[in-house]
């Protein structure tokens, strides 16, 4: 497998975790809204929460970690951009 | 005044302005101490905010191909997500937003988890390969990667259909804030509306429209989280709102229950004359629906706002301005971030304005007390005569019921202020603010359709061999027709504001979003795939919001899939088109897959050229 190859592989793969943590976060949790809602979290029905800023905080997390990621793996195939423009 | 280059320059310019913009609200507040008028200080804000965008959009003018079209290349990654905020953030988020909370409480919330998961889709799918594309406009990209101007003119179809539904929407809230600040009526203040969003582009294009949504964004952030803050100051709902309203959250669970959510009959609300668009709270704030449908519903919908967000080239476009593809992922972080310290902070303020109207215990709550008492207050009688509130007494008892009182969604973020007995100040503070949101997601929006239009209709179809003032010169002018034609369409009020801006997301990720991601994630995608997808999608998820909208056809949704969600439909139909017809159509040329090849990686040179 070339370099090329070898750095898409791993650039799919943390695509499609990305994608998982995103499908939990958006998705997942809210198929069980009712069942979340009985517990609380920092006073509030936790479905609640959820939607009102625990989703949302993920997401956040969750693309400055992929941002991340995704530099270190161009640095270690050298497909990393020159400073000049 | 600063040494050196613009670029390294920003953080001073723009906290010399944010400090500037403090000032000026510490001077309204004296001002208003000393006796100014509540209209007087209205117009001063949102004139005084709208001649400063007016400024940088004059400072920003340019005659380079480049610098039109993707602001040189230039915009640090943080100015970036402020800049994509403003873009992102409309005058539905900003004033409809809080008060959709308000009446739809988790319901509605759906909006909020898919207006920023869709972030997510754009960072790790399509903005890094955008960028390093290289290209002008979402077209552009589609035109170079399939192939052929039949592609091309597909994609600016669907993006023109997108950007223009939602473009309505904002030039109608600019209308709206403008003639209520500045006393005028609404059709005039949709031209006035017009005019400030035409100073802030015309000149200087995207690097015009970055630096004014960065001011923008200034003031709407500002304008959104002082009176949250204020509020819960205030009042004694706790100094950190976001952290601290859990008890108040289940306070009115409490009180639903005690006044108990009654949904008035159409008859009942037609025979009481209640003016059209207002509304009684009917749902429970913070209590999740029982069911798989309704599960159902509160996931289509957000996946229909994720997906669309990812398909919507006027926020695409904003990473296509970064200096590389390292910046344009890490700028989407930073968008969402700017983006989620308003969001966060509305359903809180639904939470503030809400318990506030509706707890007796409250000084400032009017359910449960006298109808002839509440009439004597200011801001209720003030609202009552503008139609943006209602009061009907439907059991004859003389109290106000929770379903007796009725009112606007926006008037949440407009009257809150006024409720707590804040200064006038803020109220004016709010009016520049919904100003600066409407603002700036109409200059994103205009400008996407006619960078399109010129760009790619124009110059790589019409005319190639057209020069720079030329091109530039139907760029502007074409500006100003979608703008006025936007205007006009407004100035008819043809849909409520949010059922449009949904349908823009519907539209776009019916015919854009799989040509998009396939066309970097798929090589075997093919020119011929990618057209019939973008047209099928476009007209099967068409087909269907006539299908069901209640004012066309108005058929019963299947499997729960309203007019909001109809993107479901169009995507659906676009990926299934677009993958059969490329798997039996001849795979793309080398040349074709070779440049994919070459999209993946971030390093190396853009495939069109810095100017084309």
């Amino acid at each position: 497998m070339s370099n090329k190859e070898k750095h898409w592989e791993k650039t799919k793969g943390l695509m499609i975790i990305t994608l998982i943590i995103w499908f939990v976060f958006g998705y997942l949790i809210f198929m069980f809204g009712s069942d979340l809602n009985t517990s609380s979290f920092m006073g509030y029905p936790l479905a609640y929460y959820m939607c009102a800023q625990g989703s949302i905080i993920a997401f956040v997390v969750l693309i400055f970690w992929f941002a991340n990621r995704q530099e270190k793996i161009d640095e270690e195939f050298g497909f990393t951009e020159k400073e000049d423009d | 005044m600063f040494k050196g280059n613009f670029i390294d320059n920003l953080p001073k310019i723009y906290g010399t302005y944010t400090g500037g913009f403090i000032v000026f609200i510490i001077l309204m507040a004296i001002a208003e101490q000393a006796g100014m008028t509540a209209k007087t200080i209205g117009i001063l804000f949102v004139a005084f905010t709208v001649c400063i965008y007016a400024l940088i959009g004059y400072l920003s003018r340019t005659v380079q191909v480049d610098a039109y079209y993707v602001a040189g290349r230039q915009v640090p990654t943080v100015f970036n997500g402020m800049a994509t905020a403003a873009d992102w953030m409309s005058g539905a988020s900003f004033v409809a937003m809080a008060g959709g909370i308000y009446f739809g409480g988790y319901t509605y919330m759906a909006f909020l988890v898919g207006w920023t998961g869709g972030y997510v889709l754009v960072s790790s799918l399509l903005a890094p390969y955008l960028r390093k594309f290289g290209c002008y406009t979402v077209p552009d990209f589609i035109g170079t990667r399939y192939g052929g101007n039949f592609a091309r003119f597909c994609a600016v179809v669907v993006l023109t259909l997108a950007s223009f539904t939602y473009v309505t929407a904002q030039i109608n809230a600019t209308g709206t804030i403008a003639s209520r600040a500045l006393s005028i009526p609404f059709e005039l203040g949709v031209w006035v509306g017009l005019v400030s969003i035409l100073l802030c582009s015309m000149l200087g294009g995207m690097r015009a429209v970055t630096w004014t949504q960065v001011a923008q964004y200034i003031v709407l952030i500002i304008a959104y989280l002082i009176p949250v803050f204020w509020i819960s100051n205030k009042s004694g709902f706790g100094f950190f709102p976001h952290f601290m309203l859990g008890e108040e959250v289940a306070r009115l669970g409490a009180l639903e229950s005690q006044f108990g959510l009654v949904k008035n009959a159409a008859a009942d609300i037609k025979a009481a004359g209640v003016p059209g668009g207002l509304k009684s709270i009917a749902v429970s704030h913070a209590g999740v629906p029982e069911g798989g449908m309704a599960a159902w519903k509160f996931i289509s919908l957000a996946l229909c706002m994720m997906v669309g967000t990812a398909s919507l080239p006027h926020i695409l476009m904003r990473y296509f301005t970064t200096p590389s593809v390292k910046a344009a992922r890490k700028s989407v972080a930073w968008s969402l971030f700017f983006i989620a310290l308003l969001y966060t902070s509305a359903p809180m303020l639904a939470t503030l304005s809400k318990i506030s109207l509706i707890d007796p215990n409250l000084p400032t709550g009017i359910i449960g007390k006298p109808i002839a008492e509440i009439m004597q207050i200011e801001w209720v009688n003030a609202w009552i005569n503008v139609k943006q509130a209602f009061i009907a007494d439907f059991n004859g008892d003389g109290i106000l019921q929770l379903n007796e009182w009725f009112m606007r969604g926006d008037v949440v973020v407009l009257a809150t202020p006024e409720v707590a007995g804040l200064p006038y100040v803020i109220s004016g503070l709010v009016a520049a603010g919904g100003m600066a949101a409407a603002m700036s997601t109409a200059d994103g929006l205009i400008l996407a359709i006619a960078n399109a239009l010129s760009h790619d209709i124009y110059y790589k179809i019409i005319d190639p061999k057209a020069d720079v003032r030329k091109r530039l010169l139907v760029a502007r002018a074409l500006l100003i027709v979608i703008g006025a034609a936007g205007a006009y369409i407004a100035s008819m009020r043809i849909t409520s504001i949010l059922g449009a801006v949904a349908w823009a997301f519907d539209f776009a990720m019916s015919g854009l979003f799989f040509p998009l991601i396939l066309g970097v994630w798929w090589k075997r995608a093919t020119r011929q795939g990618a057209i019939a997808g973008m047209i099928a999608g476009l007209a099967s998820g068409t087909a269907y919001l006539i299908y069901v909208y209640p004012k066309f056809m108005g058929n019963a949704p299947w499997l729960g899939i309203d007019h909001l969600r109809f993107g479901i439909i169009g995507a659906s139909v676009c990926l299934v088109v677009m993958v059969v017809v490329s798997l039996m159509t001849e795979e793309p040329d080398k040349a074709t897959q070779q440049m994919v090849d070459e999209v993946r990686v971030p390093s190396g040179k853009t495939i069109l050229g810095k100017q084309h």
